[in-house]
């Protein structure tokens, strides 16, 4: 057998008149931990798609060598049946269902037709001890964390016999504790044998964990190189075609009065309203002023943002929200939208866009009564008012009227900012502004926060990726269980100075 | 914007420069409309377009058209409503009451008759919007809970018959007011039908060179002048067709009027308007829709109340049209203004659709009913058609989506 478990060859896939992937070649050795790194589009998906049967044989051109020999699937139990497979970014696990059931779902323990319950049971519980996760296998998945549900995707995997495992962004939504256990996971299949192929924008993960980098970019093979040694900045420079010497674009802050206290801001969980979610914070920002609030997830960043936002969150909510020194009523939506508020969610499809409708009709949502006079909307402004904004944002999309679903994320996270650039807000609150988007575009939208700043506007981003917070930030709080635990100026701060806060007071 | 960008945006293409293509998806209902018109002409000898088959089409419908009308605004905004044919019954009935039993003026009694329907609409509304039930389950509660009204209103029988106002609101005719113009071979036809007639067309012409012209203002593209010119001719030829057959027969009948000033209002309304917008908007995505600050929980409260006032508009006049409030007034009406509404490209998920479409589908249906009715077609056949239309009609638009 050779050293090297998959081959691919000269693969091209178009699209209706686009071409995905141009002539890309790809060699994973084995045992070997792989990554695939390039900006959104770059044709990483498309390609795994092709190595799983997605695309079935005949829809692309190019060879497929696994284990030596050629391979024409032509569906994704085609390729399961050879021992790899895939794990997509959006889990897709039935959240009713349990934990045992779900491993086995398509694949189930059974005897003349009828699920074999104790078998079932008994070998999810082999496969969980050996991801390491100490749940029961009738648990529902539901009731599991994110970061427990990628491990009983994983645990899926290995019940099926696998030989080459392929990771689509499998620490996107995890945060640092459970994507170290997940990379500490993917290590110890490694040395059981298992060659790993893992798609991620973390390259500070990508370097640590992987043996071999591939860099993708328009859907042709830039390069593939030796983890060993590697810097980020290296990486990016082959995902952007460019030397991205700053990843940050300059800003000369320009910092003025407060304009916004959050006091004593106290909230508990609409599932648990005796649990307390935020707990008594106090934070405040200037005009000018990009302020960042760090967090693991579940310190209740999130929470603190919608609860402020027309109480979008929790129950149980105690607090002042004071601005430009009056405190103000910020119970409803449109309380707040009409005090100055703006709140970009972290998922912009789900809490974000109209993903049927074009950019016109997604910018004037939130403010919607500007267009209008005396309940009726003035259409050609609105037009007026998309076309400006996707001039201005450098928003591609063919017209206003294209629904926002066939935009990339940059795109998409464009249209919502314009939304809320709209409602012309005095203090925008970011959520993970550029989760999910590649780094041309994160330059991009980097470039709109310093302007929103530069307009006197108060800006307060929340970011998992640290260096993000130090790169775009003038002050970062930290939040722990809800408490703020530290506050650090764009000086001061370093990652791992935020992450001591940020744990600070974890019962373990 | 200050700073530089990194990657240059593509260049904006020039606004005007992008090239008009016609909506397929959009366009594809009042094609097939007007191929199956064709169709039954053919097979029906031109019995189809006969004055008062045409004068026939328009009143049996109307109450399903109106009901059409409210129901693509509940699907729009992504829920359903299986409780109005149980609201066109129990609200015939209330009118009867008022009318016949105690002896109200019709204008009253038509006026409570409309706030009963819409606070029927309300009471599911609250159900719905304020606790939080699935449209399904509160209206299929609804229609039975409304059907067992009706039955202890009526006391298990018909109440009429009808004053002559409400009835010659659901059948009867505009007045020739000044009296008839030969038209030739066609012979005579009532002038005020006309006229009428040729100000809508005038009317809508007018606005529509209004909205070519302010957009090109604002430097956007418009169709090219000629599919413009056409679109206002065909439109033109196609009501002035209905419009001098109608005026042959017996007038222009009222419930026409009264829904072409339906169908002109909603459509204004849907699209135009702030709630409008906000119906769309709820239904294509609830959640930004409430990040956005629009009153989530108060528009769909008022489009199940909307619901209800015109659901208790078509209980009047299919009440006045069979001159009698009876138990099973309106069944499965809920069935045809729901298909009526897919037919006319409105989208199970909620956020699609148009008030002209809904009506279009619901003619379509019209036509099918009639047309094969008139060829002799025993009645499952044409329940078997319009379940297969129904069902293309859909396929056509998931196809067409999934192309795109």
């Amino acid at each position: 057998m050779s050293d090297d478990i998959l081959v691919m060859r000269g693969i091209t896939k178009r699209f209706a008149g686009v071409t995905a992937l141009h002539e890309v070649s790809l060699t994973v050795r084995r045992g070997e931990i792989h990554a695939i790194c390039g900006e959104n589009g770059a044709g990483k998906s498309t390609l795994m798609k092709v190595l799983s049967g997605v695309h079935p044989h005949g829809t692309y051109d190019g060879d497929i060598l696994f284990e030596g020999e050629p391979c024409a699937f032509d569906g994704i139990r085609d390729s399961e049946r050879r021992g790899i497979v895939i794990i997509h970014q959006e889990l897709a696990l039935c959240g009713q269902l349990s934990v045992a059931e779900n491993l086995f779902l398509g694949n189930e323990r059974s005897r003349r037709g009828f699920i074999d319950w104790n078998r079932t049971n008994h070998e999810a519980q082999a496969l969980l001890d050996r991801v390491g996760l100490r749940e029961n296998p009738t648990t529902p998945v539901n009731d599991l964390g994110v970061g427990k549900q990628q491990l009983v995707e994983i645990a899926k995997a290995l019940s099926k016999e696998v030989s080459l495992l392929i990771l689509d962004e499998p620490t996107a939504a995890l945060n640092d504790d459970d994507s170290q256990h997940l990379l500490d996971l993917l290590d110890g299949l490694r040395n059981e044998g298992i060659t790993s192929v893992i798609i991620s924008h973390k390259l500070g993960e990508v370097i640590k964990i992987a043996d071999t980098v591939t860099v993708l970019r328009d859907g042709k093979t830039i390069e593939t190189l030796p983890a060993e040694g590697l810097s980020e900045e290296r990486i990016i420079s082959g995902m952007v075609g460019r030397d991205l010497e700053h990843r940050f674009p300059p800003r000369t802050p320009d910092i003025g009065e407060e304009v916004l206290r959050i006091e004593d801001w106290t909230v508990h969980s609409p599932a648990q309203p005796d649990r307390v979610v935020v707990d008594n914070a106090t934070l405040s920002l200037r005009r000018g002023e990009i302020v960042g609030l760090a967090g693991l997830m579940g310190a209740g960043r999130t929470e603190l943002a919608m609860s402020v936002f027309g109480r979008s969150y929790g129950v149980g909510i105690s607090g002042r929200v004071v601005k430009d020194g009056q405190e103000i009523d910020t119970r409803t939506v449109r309380g707040a939208i009409r005090h100055g508020l703006a709140y970009v969610s972290e998922d912009r499809k789900k809490y974000g866009l109209n993903l049927i409708e074009g950019v016109q009709r997604n910018v004037s949502a939130a403010a919607l009564d500007k267009l209008a006079n005396r309940g009726w909307v003035n259409e050609n402004e609105e037009y007026t008012v998309a076309e400006r904004f996707r001039r201005s944002m450098g928003i591609r999309t063919a017209a206003v009227s294209t629904p926002t679903g066939t935009l990339s994320g940059g795109n998409q996270q464009k249209v919502v900012l314009a939304k809320w650039m709209f409602t012309d807000p005095d203090v925008l609150i970011l959520d993970e502004p550029t989760r999910g988007i590649d780094v041309g575009a994160k330059y991009e939208i980097y470039s709109i926060i310093n302007d929103l700043a530069a307009q006197g506007r108060a800006v307060l981003v929340i970011s998992s990726e640290l260096p993000e917070l130090l790169g775009l930030c003038d002050r970062v709080y930290a939040l722990s269980e809800g408490r703020i635990t530290g506050e650090v100026s764009r000086e001061e701060a370093t990652q791992e100075r935020l992450m001591q806060y940020m744990t600070r007071g974890q019962s373990s | 914007m200050t700073t530089k960008i990194a990657p240059a945006p593509a260049a904006a293409p020039p606004a005007r420069s992008r090239r008009f293509s016609i909506n397929l998806r959009q366009s594809g209902i009042y094609v097939a409309f007007a191929l199956i018109v064709v169709l039954f002409a053919v097979l029906t000898d031109g019995a189809l377009l006969q004055p008062q088959n045409i004068s026939n089409i328009i009143v049996q419908n109307s109450y399903v058209l109106i009901l059409a009308i409210g129901m693509i605004l509940v699907i729009i905004g992504g829920h359903i409503d299986l409780s109005v044919g149980s609201t066109v019954a129990l609200t015939g009935a209330i009118c009867a009451v008022l009318t016949v039993q105690w002896g109200l003026p019709w204008p009253v009694a038509v006026l409570l008759t409309l706030l009963s329907g819409a606070l029927i609409g309300a009471a599911q509304g609250y159900w719905i919007a304020y606790f939080g039930i699935p449209a399904f389950i509160v209206t299929l509660a609804g229609m039975l809970v409304f059907r067992a009204l009706t039955l202890t209103t009526l006391g298990n029988q018909g109440i009429g018959p009808f004053p002559d106002e409400i009835r010659s609101l659901s059948n009867g005719f505009t007045g020739g007011y000044l009296g008839n113009i030969g038209l030739g071979p066609l012979g005579g036809a009532d002038l005020v039908s006309l006229l009428a007639g040729l100000t809508f067309v005038a009317g809508f012409a007018l606005s529509q060179w209004r909205k070519r012209a302010a957009r090109l203002g604002y430097d956007q593209t418009v169709e090219p002048m000629p599919v413009f010119v056409l679109k206002i001719v065909g439109v033109g030829v196609v009501v002035m067709a209905v419009v001098v057959q109608l005026a042959r027969f017996r007038n222009l009948p009222w419930v026409l009027v009264l829904l072409a000033a339906l169908a002109l209002g909603y459509s204004l309304m849907a699209g135009n308007s702030v709630f409008g917008r906000h119906i769309y908007s709820i239904g294509g995505n609830l959640q930004a829709a409430t990040l956005s600050g629009v009153k989530v929980k108060a528009v769909t409260f008022w489009v199940f109340v909307n619901m209800g006032a015109l659901a208790a508009l078509a209980g009047v006049i299919f009440a006045g049209r069979l001159n009698q409030a009876g138990p099973t007034a309106g069944m499965s009406f809920e069935l045809d203004a729901i298909a009526a509404a897919f037919i006319g490209g409105a989208a199970v998920q909620g956020g699609v659709g148009k008030v002209v479409g809904a009506i279009t589908g619901g003619l379509i249906m019209g036509v099918i009913n009639n047309g094969m009715s008139l060829i002799g077609a025993p009645s499952e056949r044409v329940m078997l058609v319009k379940g297969l239309v129904l069902l293309a009609a859909v396929a056509y638009d998931v196809w067409t989506k999934r192309r795109a």
